[in-house]
Parts: structure tokens; sequence; C-alpha cells
């Protein structure tokens, strides 16, 4: 085995391997898989010299811990946490030298859901159909980290860009998630359309990368039964029989059968992926119903 | 490009009867009245995608009744020019179909017989003697959807589905029939299982089986085993004949 790899000490409640995904395969029922918190993914990446595509690692809630067999400049980004060398506090937000055989640790997010850990030289691990990316959903991809894995590291792509200033807003204590009406917003009744727009919800412990589930009030349909099977959009609100939205994410199915309320633009999808259980979710149309509104049932 | 006439649901030009709707900032949902519009649809939208002449997408995707692109710059411009396309009928795929060894042993045949009223053996020939499509795929990486079987012969999921479904095994639900590229829960009726190997990302391609794609499958034992988990269906009839 190469020196340039690391293993891994602590693995934490979920850690992926995850770049800018395998978009393009969905007519073979491929996810588009690759990192939730896009920016803090690029952000990471770029502090170690890395492009965009290398694959860095997304942690749950919980960090990770990591041993470096060579020495390589790291950063961690995205859910601020208490980032360590051997012990010694180092800098969320930064490049950090780690020297060979020191343990870098991320810790459990203060606000926050993901963080990313970049590597000079990024994951080296098998690309599936051109990405590194983990799909939860298909089992594409490096399987999650376990204790005493041990993950290859690619070259160093050339020095750190410098960053003076770490752009971060920050996880907003309430996720608001605008979004565009339609496909099949006319599923739903006047009222539902309402409890849509001004119920309250919360982020459901039951998300994970295929989906961020809502719990709160149950959008009312004003038709039955199923729509045939059809292409789903990344940042898709779809309905399923409880009436509870749920909105997929990157590791989602590429087709389905459930009507989509509407669709949260991608650019939204960085803060969904940070938002922790429980909290508020508040869903913002920001265009016109996509046809005139059903009739209340 | 040549029209050989109107499909079913076009216009005496030979332009699709098609609901656009959008989706999000960069999709486009098309609607379409038939399975085989959306065959044609799509087909035309592959050659433009070959030829140059379709906007840049990320993804396209048919279904059961649309196609759904993704990654578009400006939906709202490919939707207005959708409506002047001139799309021919599908034409009868020469390629030659994929064929699928099946051991005819799946836990439930014997249900899906009763429910076609008909012998196990029969099933069997039905079933391997249809010329199936790949219709569209989804569920999982590898997994098409496979259309060809008369409406009569569409038989409903299983009430309960199954935690773990083994890979291999040839199903039917709806519509469709189909193989899982992989183990997983399911609630399709099980009526086989092969040995062919729908979905392998070091191969090119990976997915044995994409949208389109002429599928048949071929008996792999010489007689019809017994079902492995045989339920009981004595209490029903199975002499009713297929209409």
């Amino acid at each position: 085995m190469t020196d340039r790899a690391l293993s891994v000490v602590r693995a934490g409640a979920l850690t992926t391997v995850q770049d800018l995904g395998r978009p393009g395969h969905a007519h073979l029922g491929v996810p588009h898989s690759g990192a939730l918190d896009g920016p803090a993914h690029r952000l990471a990446n770029r502090l170690v010299g890395n492009p965009a595509s290398a694959a860095t690692l997304e942690t749950t809630l919980t960090g990770c811990a990591v041993r470096l067999r060579t020495a390589a400049t790291v950063a961690v980004t995205g859910a601020p946490c208490p980032v360590t060398v051997d012990g010694r506090p180092a800098p969320w937000g930064a490049p950090v030298p780690v020297p060979a055989g020191a343990v870098l640790e991320a810790g459990t997010a203060t606000h926050g859901l993901r963080a990313y850990l970049a590597v000079a030289g990024g994951i080296d691990a098998e690309p599936v159909l051109g990405s590194r990316a983990t799909d939860l959903l298909s089992g594409l991809g490096p399987d999650p980290l376990a204790d005493g894995a041990v993950l290859p590291l690619g070259s160093p792509y050339g020095p750190p860009a410098a960053a003076d200033a770490v752009p971060h807003a920050g996880p907003a204590a309430e996720l608001v998630l605008p979004f565009l009406p339609g496909p099949r917003d006319d599923w739903f009744t006047a009222a539902g359309l309402r409890t849509l727009a001004a119920g309250r919800f919360r982020v459901s412990a039951a998300s994970n990368r295929i989906g961020l589930r809502t719990e709160g009030p149950a959008l009312e349909r004003a038709r039955d039964g199923e729509l045939a099977s059809e292409g789903m959009p990344l940042g898709a609100l779809q309905v399923p029989p409880n009436g509870l939205p749920v909105l997929f994410l990157h590791d989602h199915p590429t087709t389905g059968g459930y009507p989509v309320v509407g669709v949260v633009p991608e650019r939204f999808l960085a803060a969904a992926a940070q938002a922790a259980p429980g909290t508020p979710v508040r869903f913002a149309r920001i265009g016109r119903r996509s046809r005139p509104a059903a009739r209340p049932s | 490009m040549t029209s050989q006439g109107a499909g079913a649901a076009t216009d005496g030009a030979g332009r699709p009867s098609l609901t656009t709707l959008p989706v999000g900032d960069h999709g486009l949902l098309i609607e379409l009245p038939t399975p085989r519009d959306v065959e044609a649809l799509h087909a035309e939208l592959l050659r433009r995608a070959a030829a140059g002449t379709l906007p840049a997408v990320r993804e396209m995707v048919p279904a059961a009744r649309t196609v759904f692109l993704d990654g578009l710059a400006d939906p709202s411009a490919l939707a207005a020019e959708l409506a002047g396309w001139r799309v021919p009928p599908p034409t009868a795929d020469d390629r030659p179909a994929v064929e699928l060894p099946v051991h005819y042993d799946g836990p439930d045949l014997a249900e899906v017989a009763a429910l076609w009223g008909m012998s196990a053996d029969e099933v069997v020939r039905l079933h391997s003697g249809t010329t199936f499509r790949v219709a569209f795929c989804g569920f999982a990486p590898g997994f098409g959807y496979l259309t060809g079987l008369p409406a009569h012969l569409h038989v409903p999921r299983r009430e309960s589905p199954r935690t773990r479904v083994p890979v291999g095994s040839v199903g039917l639900a709806g519509a469709y029939t189909g193989i899982y590229p992989r183990s997983s829960p399911g609630g399709w009726q099980l009526i086989g299982r092969t040995d062919a190997v729908l979905w392998d990302p070091r191969r090119e391609p990976a997915a044995l089986l994409a949208p389109g794609t002429p599928v048949r499958f071929v008996p792999a034992d010489a007689t019809v085993p017994t079902p492995r988990t045989a339920p009981s269906r004595t209490d029903r009839a199975p002499e009713e004949p297929a209409r």
C-alpha cells in the first residue's frame, strides 16, 4: 500500500466520499449523487489546491477522524465544528498542514449538519461512471466510511489557493425553501397549496441524502391515485400519500409516481443539506402556479 | 429525417399532440397521450441530440407517459419549438433483442398463473414468447420497465412487498415486467430468475438494458420446475381463459 492514503480512526455517524456526482445517467436509473452542500465541497477543495471535481469526505453531525499516512494540507468546511490535529486546535475553514502519522479530527458540528474534509490530492477511490461519490440509494461508489478503513489519496494538484476570509452565512435558525410551483401542483386543492405556503413544518429525523423529509400539516389532494411514473428532478417537492412534502436531494430516485407540487432550485439545496432534524421549515413560492388553480374538493 | 405518416396521436402533419409543463428553473416535462408517442418523441430527441440540433441537456428521462428533460438553459424556448416538430412514428427496432435466460421457478409463478387463468407452463410460454421493450428505467441502476404484455395480463403488485428480493429475480407488476439488478425490497410478482448481469459499472455500457432496448426471455430449463414455494391456489379456478 502506498503512503498516499489515510486511515479512518473514527468514521462518525455517516461519512461518505463525495464529489460533483454522476449527472447524465438518470435514464438508466442512476441518481445524480455528489456533495449535498456543493459550495462547501468546492471551498474545501479550493483551500487545499484541488479542482472542484476532487473527492472530499462529507460527514454527518458527529464529524470524523482520520490518520494521514503522508504529510498533506487539509481543510474542513461546511457545518462549523472544532478541528484538531493530534488533539491540538486547528482552524476551521482554512488550509491546515497535517504531518505524516497525525490524526485530523472534525468534531461534532456546533450548528448545521454536514462538514466537508478535503485533503490535497483528493480521495482517490475507484470512480464509477466518472464519479467517486457514494450513492446511498443505489449503492454505487465507495462504501460509507467504517473505522479502520483505508482510503487512497491522489497526488497534490498544486499550491493551495490563498483565502483570506471564508464566506459562510451559517445555517439559519429556520430553513426557507423557495420553490417554483409544478409540475403537478394541480393534484392539490387550493387549501392544500395554502397549507404548503403557510404551514409550519419541521425537518424530520427520517431525512437522509435521498430526501429531506418534513413533519407538519398534510397537503390536501385534489385527486386520488398515483401518477404513471415520471422523471424526478433534483429539488423536487414530492408529496407521498401522507401529504408531507419530501425534498429530493442528490441520491433521490430518478423516476417516481407521487406528484411533485414544486421544485426547489439547485442553488437553495445547500441550505437544506445543513438543516438538522427539528429545524423549522417554511416553503416560499417564487413563481406563478403552473396552471389554473385546481378546484377545491 | 422523413415523416412516415402520422402516429397515433399526431396531427395530419406528424406534429405531436403534447403538453409541456415547466419543472423548476431548467426542466421541462413533456406529456404525451400514449407510450407509443413517448417512444416516438424520445427517439426524435435522441436523433436531434446526435445531430447537434437539440439544446444542451443534462438529463433526458423517458417514462410511461412523459419525457423529462433537465438542465436546459431555456426550457420555454424548447417548449415553443416542440409544437412545430414533425415526429415520425416509432419504427420497428431492427436491433436483435437482448436474450435473457430465465429459470421459471419464481415463488409467485402459481399466483400469476392463477391471475392469468392458465397453467404455469402456459405462463412460461407466453412470457418467453413475447418481445418486450425497455420503456424506461428507474428504481435502481439497470432496472428497466419492460412493456409488451397485453392489458388483460397486467397483474397487481403483491399486497405486502418482500423485504428482500434476490438479485436476478424476474417479476411482473402492472403493465411491466422487470429484472432486479441487485437484491432489494420489492413488491413485484416473481416468476423466475436470471443469471444475466443487468448492471456492471466496470462494463461498457454498464446497463444491459437502456430505454428502447428489445428484450426476449428464454427458458433456461427444459421443463418448468415446481415453484420453490408454491402457494396453494386450489381455492381458485384457473380454468377461466384469458380474455
